[in-house]
């Protein structure tokens, strides 16, 4: 069984999209790439930081979550799938294996309290911000 | 290390199919794997967001179409202060070649990966022919 990919052929040629590949390319190559697997974003507010990151399949017994000080490390790995005799890829795009992510975070973190949710494949680390590093409010008095 | 060999950044779908779309949303196309197993095909896409209320499956003659819709889940009053991916629709478009089993075509959502299995058609399942020595 022969599958094309409808995307690639039957459109008009994008003169970009071969920038962008060679840019990708060229980038893998380089110690410095944009940021490393698997993507984060990160929010912050004056009390906690949210953290989000994409990593679907993984079994979420395996995902470990480790905090010191500014630092947040994510860890976790998915297994390939298994073949048997007779059976083979026509494509195989999907990542599999280990991975690290280390994140600094914009402040310190209260360690005892970081939660985590996994769904639809999303993991969502909710770190509240250290109590000693929480901004204090300064009340005016008035004369 | 083994992360070295994955494709980090999310690739963006080149034109969505079927025109623009009225939303303005960025769509992405799924890493996918394909295993071609005896009696089936099956279809694995990573994407991350979607769950089986929000995937489209459509089989239109031999053009397979998996679409997944994603809702942002943007924190309130907080500030975005690292932004490493951004947040859209799937879209991944196939062209089968061979006959597939249309009423026995099966789809699960688990993790954000969607597993879809495409039963052969009995006619383009191999048979195996014996060869009988001569006497």
């Amino acid at each position: 069984m022969v599958w094309s990919d409808f995307e690639r052929f039957g459109r008009l040629w994008d003169p970009w999209a071969d920038f962008e590949r060679m840019r990708r390319a060229l980038y893998r190559w380089t110690t410095a790439p944009f940021a490393e697997f698997p993507l984060v974003n990160v929010w912050a507010s004056g009390e906690e930081a949210i953290v989000t990151t994409e990593i679907p399949g993984v079994d979420p017994q395996s995902i470990d979550i480790s905090v010191t000080g500014k630092t947040l490390t994510i860890r976790g790995s998915r297994d390939p799938e298994e073949l048997r005799d007779g059976e083979s890829y026509h494509r195989r795009e999907r990542w599999t294996g280990q991975f690290t992510k280390t994140i600094e975070m914009p402040f310190a973190i209260e360690a005892g309290t970081v939660e985590a949710k996994f769904s639809k494949g999303v993991l969502r680390i909710i770190a509240p911000r250290a109590e000693a590093e929480k901004p204090k409010k300064i009340s005016v008095k008035s004369d | 290390m083994a992360s070295t060999t994955k494709d980090v950044q999310k690739k963006e779908a080149e034109t969505p199919e079927k025109g623009e779309l009225t939303r303005e949303r960025k769509v992405y196309s799924p890493a996918v794997d394909i295993v071609e197993r005896k009696d089936d095909i099956v279809v694995i896409a990573d994407m991350p967001g979607v769950d089986e209320k929000s995937v489209d499956i459509t089989l239109q003659k031999n053009i397979l179409t998996i679409y997944g819709r994603v809702e942002p889940d943007v924190p309130e009053k907080h500030t975005l202060s690292l932004s490493e991916y951004g947040i859209g629709d799937y879209q991944r478009v196939f062209t089968l070649t061979d006959e597939v089993d249309r009423e026995r075509i099966e789809a699960t959502v688990k993790n954000g990966v969607v597993r879809i299995v495409l039963p052969k058609a009995d006619i383009v399942k191999t048979k195996k022919i014996s060869v009988k020595a001569e006497a």
